[in-house]
């Protein structure tokens, strides 16, 4: 969902978080992982923030959030869809499917529909090679993909 | 000379003591166990190629370059992570290997820009280096894919082109020529320990990124420029190389910033300086430097330095100038008839901190021989002066105990009032590095500064003391040690006088000590100095670094004596990782205490009543001393005022802008009748001179600077003075005016004549420090070596002393007029009164002293961050403006003296150190109140100041 947050709130509810994990072992990424969840993104402004509360860089936490591509630094639509683009699924007619989702959504891969409804993801890999090609809607892995299912996926992604 | 190139083993010496033998390209070579093949290679004169190591950095294992064969395992390991073997058989070149490297190498180009002969790195590019070394001929890939080097490809914008960030004012980032090898990012962790910089995103998108994606300037960086010289292509590179081209020759010489001593290589062409480099054979900072020393150097050749001496009558006309002979004979004329009116007490000298322990020498002996008195004293009066007093009472000898490499083998520090990040960056990345490796901290500050919390360092402990109370938590920490009975009791009974320690300890455990008792006017809560003082005691090896934050009080020297008990109690004394360090403000704030520059004091810090000493001297001077102390500087003002002190030569310093009590210095000054200052620039004391004599930089003369280690370090000439003569030389052409037969030569005949008078400097020679490149005193019959650690084998007294440290609370109080408590530091890129840095692009960093205050103290008062305030005490009042943080506590203000417009001294009052007269700089009571503009005193100032800088003949200097 596209939400705005104000300023203060992010810096309030970062501290909240960081503050409840930050005994963990390594706890960056459990961190980021939640800001992701609670804001949808990880926002710039909760990086200072956590770097001083973790005794970290500010370098250095960017570092981390810019390694992982999972780690968005703007919203994503209602729904995300990711297509794999790894060897095996390409092999198996995965440049084909991808074109046809492109064309379905009228959008490329790292965009997001102007209503919001759908952002689509290339991804290296869902570990589904054997059920290639493969795709992931909302963390939920779908194997086999064809035409049909495709535009499946689509759909429901759209409403 | 030739230019000194370092040889880079590629990665760090394993300090294990258990040897491994293996054979590399069939040589036999025999290395500590945990080397890596690399470097041992290297040992053995085989240079594998390599592009991610450096031996100032882990091992990383990136550029796959360096890979080898070894006989009887698999693949083609990289020599920089594979650590030796027994027995191990590697070859480093095979045609496996060649080819391996040159598909590696050709993946590099493949994505780097082709103009190495308009490259600034150019004949300094380990990129090119390897190229040739691995017989690159050909790039098969060709130019035009994807890449990171043109901003435009076939005419569409290529978004992976990032332009070249030049904000910094001494460096250029060129994201184009970066090969993602992360030796910057390395450095900056692992060797400077700011973190500033990381590797963004992953893959081909990779890209070294400061801060958040921010231009260096705005970022972390704290601009050491370890990332600069780590860098092996030209991604980073200085923006003087750029400008000149590369040095052609380099001479190994000794920083004139901070106590540190860094040894830098001066990479010159021809006269011109192209740039500093620190030395890795440096033994204070083993290749390491700060902005200071790395790249303030500029001062040198502002255009503000006056290269003629100049005269005049009065303080209020312009000046002139003048020869040399008119001016010594200007200087001598007046010297003379003062004497002969005043009487021979009325005149004397200050030597400075800043210039070579040859040049300090021969001041004092001018003064003592010359002047026929002992009123000699030294900037070190108003910072470490209680040191002195205190290590002496107590040890035996007024200088730290330790060597710098101690820190790494320390595992509890004390750090107390003392901000080694900003004032000594170079030992606060050392001290970081062994904090990283997990020892703990304990900081005892009024203000949070960086070492309490920073990437990956926290304090275990800060106790945020009210200014001032220094005395009464060191003893309440006494006081824990000895109720609970944490003492090291086997140490006290062989090293120190049990019957001083009984005294003691009962002194200390008296109730009214306890942490409980002491919170209530030092603010620390109880319960974090007993955890402070119970790792202390029990955490390992306890160290004890401390700065000007100990000293300059009231109770300065009660400070050091309650520190020094602390470290004898706990039995931290006589070997490494331990000890009392006290960090030192000038780079030969220490040269200049061991070379007899206080009144009461003959080098080697023998008394001046001491006959046998004296006729040492006499003997060799062929005149007779006066047994009786001098004034010291703060006297001399007095006396002036009063009307019998009226002639003073100043060799490199400013007082009136780093005394305390800026009215009452220029008062003194302006009542005497000549005032010799030598000096770079007409600095704030020069506007009360009658004669200025140009001095010359740290680059233009040869002599020997002593480190806060007691480590004498070399200085050496790179360039003709400017002005024409080294200090050592107009000093000496003074003292030849007055009629003395001096012919030194050169300086080291200079310290012949100290090693011949001085014990502790008994084999101290230029020949013997060019052999051993750096030697830390005592260094005689006992110790040829010099003496890393001191009191190993029992204190220099004999006996370690302890003495009761009663706090007596400062008479500058807060009250309802002045409810504030000030206190004084310094920042990282600005030193002391600033008239080195501020003419170097340092000003970038720190245009203006600000006044740090609490968000509560500023909301309480209508103050929001960046206002101009007023800043009163008793003594008086300036402006300037305020940041509002919470790194000082409420009911504490803190503010820098790097700028003279600032006049942050006329704040301070006289209070000073009961024991050494060392001003009270760290507390004054003062009032804060919004001001829309300079206080009525900054405004006389300037324009005195304006108008005394005047040069008949010359256009005004537009400012």
């Amino acid at each position: 969902m596209n939400v705005h947050v104000a300023g203060n709130d992010v810096g309030t509810k970062t501290l909240a978080i960081v503050g409840a994990l930050k005994g963990l072992e390594g706890p960056l990424l459990p961190i980021l992982h939640e800001i992701q969840a609670e804001f949808g993104y990880v926002p710039q402004e909760s990086l200072p923030i956590i770097a001083q509360e973790l005794n970290l860089s500010r370098a250095e936490v960017h570092g981390v959030v810019t390694f992982y591509h999972d780690y968005r630094d703007h919203p994503a639509g209602r729904h995300v869809l990711k297509l794999c683009r790894a060897e095996a699924c390409q092999s198996m007619g995965g440049d084909d499917i991808a074109a046809r989702v492109k064309a379905l959504l009228g959008i490329d891969f790292h965009q997001t529909t102007l209503d919001g409804a759908v952002t689509l993801e290339p991804v290296y890999c869902l570990g589904l090679c054997s059920c290639a090609p493969s795709a992931m809607l909302d963390g939920e892995v779908h194997g086999r993909l064809d035409a049909d299912l495709a535009a499946e996926l689509v759909a429901e992604a759209r409403r | 000379m030739p230019l000194i190139s370092e040889i880079d083993y590629g990665t760090p010496a394993s300090r294990s003591e258990k040897m491994v033998t293996l054979t590399i390209d069939g040589n036999e070579i025999t290395v500590p166990e945990g080397t890596s093949i690399m470097r041992a290679s290297m040992e053995a004169g085989i240079e594998v190629p390599k592009l991610c190591a450096t031996d100032m950095v882990d091992a990383f294992g990136s550029c796959r370059l360096c890979l080898v064969e070894i006989e009887g395992r698999n693949g083609t390991p990289a020599s920089c992570t594979t650590p030796v073997a027994p027995g191990l058989v590697v070859h480093t070149q095979t045609s496996r290997l060649k080819q391996i490297r040159k598909g590696v190498m050709e993946l590099y180009i493949s994505d780097h820009p082709l103009d190495c002969l308009t490259c600034a790195a150019n004949g300094d590019c380990e990129l090119q280096d390897m190229a040739g070394a691995v017989g690159l001929r050909d790039v098969r890939y060709g130019y035009d894919g994807e890449n990171h080097v043109k901003p435009r490809n076939n005419g569409e914008i290529n978004a992976r082109w990032t332009p070249k960030d030049e904000s910094n004012p001494y460096f250029t980032y060129d994201p184009s020529k970066c090969i993602v090898c992360s030796r910057c990012v390395r450095a900056c962790e692992e060797v400077q320990g700011t973190f500033a910089l990381t590797i963004e995103g992953r893959g081909f998108d990779s890209f070294v990124s400061a801060g958040m994606h921010e231009n260096f300037l705005e970022s972390e960086c704290v601009s050491c420029g370890a990332c600069v010289q780590a860098c092996p292509t030209a991604t980073l590179t200085e923006k003087s190389v750029i400008e000149i081209g590369q040095p052609e020759h380099s001479v190994i010489t000794t920083c004139a910033y901070c106590g540190v001593g860094c040894n830098f290589k001066a990479e010159m062409r021809g006269e011109e300086l192209v740039r500093m480099v620190p030395w890795k054979d440096g033994k204070a900072n083993h290749g390491h430097s700060c902005v200071k020393g790395r790249f303030a150097y500029g001062y040198s050749t502002h255009r503000e330095r006056i290269l003629n001496p100049m005269i005049r009558e009065k303080t209020s006309d312009p000046w002139r100038e003048v020869t040399w002979e008119e001016a010594y004979a200007h200087v001598v004329s007046e010297f003379r008839r003062i004497q002969y009116q005043y009487g021979r007490d009325s005149i004397g000298a200050l030597t400075s901190s800043r210039c070579t322990n040859e040049e300090t020498y021969i001041v004092q002996k001018l003064v003592r021989a010359g002047f026929g008195n002992n009123n000699v004293d030294t900037c070190a009066r108003v910072c470490h002066s209680p040191t002195g007093y205190g290590l002496g009472q107590t040890f035996g000898t007024s200088a730290g105990t330790q060597d710098f490499d101690s820190v790494e083998h320390t595992d509890v520090i004390i750090i107390i009032g003392a901000n080694p990040s900003d004032a000594h960056p170079v030992f606060a990345s050392r001290m970081k590095k062994r904090l990283r490796e997990g020892a703990k901290l304990i900081v005892i500050d009024p203000r949070r500064t960086e070492l309490v919390s920073a990437p990956h360092v926290k304090a275990a402990f800060h106790l945020p003391l009210k200014p001032g109370t220094n005395v009464a938590i060191l003893t309440a920490l006494a006081h824990v040690i000895v109720t609970e009975g944490l003492c090291d009791e086997a140490f006290i009974r062989e090293r120190c006088d049990w019957s001083e320690f009984e005294d003691w300890a009962a002194f200390v455990a008296e109730p009214r000590h306890s942490p409980e008792e002491t919170e209530a006017f030092t603010g620390v809560p109880a319960e974090a100095l007993r955890g402070a003082a119970r790792l202390f005691a029990t955490g390992g090896n306890g160290s004890i670094y401390y700065g000007l934050g100990v000293t300059e009080h009231s109770q300065g020297s009660t400070a050091v004596i309650a520190i020094a008990n602390l470290a004898m109690v706990t039995g931290n004394i006589g070997r490494t990782g331990v000890g009392v360090n006290p960090l030192r403000g000038q780079n030969n704030v220490q040269g200049s205490c061991d070379m007899g520059s206080f009144p009461h004091e003959l080098p080697g810090y023998r008394h001046i009543s001491d006959e046998s000493t004296r006729d040492i001297y006499e003997k060799m001077w062929g005149v007779t001393l006066n047994p009786e102390p001098g004034l010291r500087v703060n006297n001399m003002l007095d006396a002036a005022v009063d009307g019998s002190f009226k002639a003073l030569y100043v060799q490199g310093e400013d007082i009136l802008q780093s005394d305390p009590d800026t009215r009452h210095v220029a008062a003194g000054l302006s009542s005497m009748e000549c005032v010799v200052v030598q000096d770079l620039f007409l600095n704030e004391t020069a506007n009360y001179a009658h004669v200025f004599l140009p001095g010359s930089t740290f680059l233009e003369k040869d002599g020997t600077f002593t480190n806060a280690e007691r480590r004498i370090n070399r200085v050496r000439r790179v360039m003709t003075p400017r002005n024409g003569y080294a200090d050592w030389e107009v000093t000496q052409n003074l003292a030849r005016a007055m009629g003395l037969d001096w012919n030194y030569t050169h300086p080291s005949e200079i310290m012949d004549e100290i090693a011949a008078t001085t014990p502790s400097f008994a084999l101290v020679s230029y020949d013997y420090l060019d052999k051993v490149g750096s030697i830390q005193w005592p260094c005689n019959e006992q110790h040829p070596l010099g003496s890393p650690i001191m009191h190993v084998d029992g204190f220099v007294r004999g006996k370690g002393k302890f003495i009761r440290t009663e706090y007596v609370a400062t008479d500058e109080k807060t009250g309802p007029r002045f409810p504030l408590l000030l206190t004084t530091g310094r920042i990282l890129s600005q030193y002391n009164v600033g008239a080195q840095t501020r003419r170097t692009d340092n000003v970038a960093w720190h245009a203006e002293d600000r006044l740090e205050i609490h968000p509560h103290d500023a909301e309480n008062r209508g103050i929001r961050d960046g206002d101009w305030v007023r800043l009163a005490s008793r003594a008086g009042e300036t402006t300037l403006r305020a940041l509002v943080t919470d790194r000082v506590a409420p009911g504490v203000v803190y503010t820098t003296f790097h700028h003279p417009g600032t006049q942050a001294n006329v704040i301070t009052t006289d209070f000073a150190d009961w024991a050494t007269s060392c001003p009270e700089y760290k507390v004054t009571a003062v009032q804060i109140s919004p001001s829309n503009g300079p206080s009525e005193w900054q405004v006389e100032y300037d324009e005195v100041a304006r108008r005394a800088r005047r040069i008949a003949g010359k256009m005004e200097a537009a400012e």
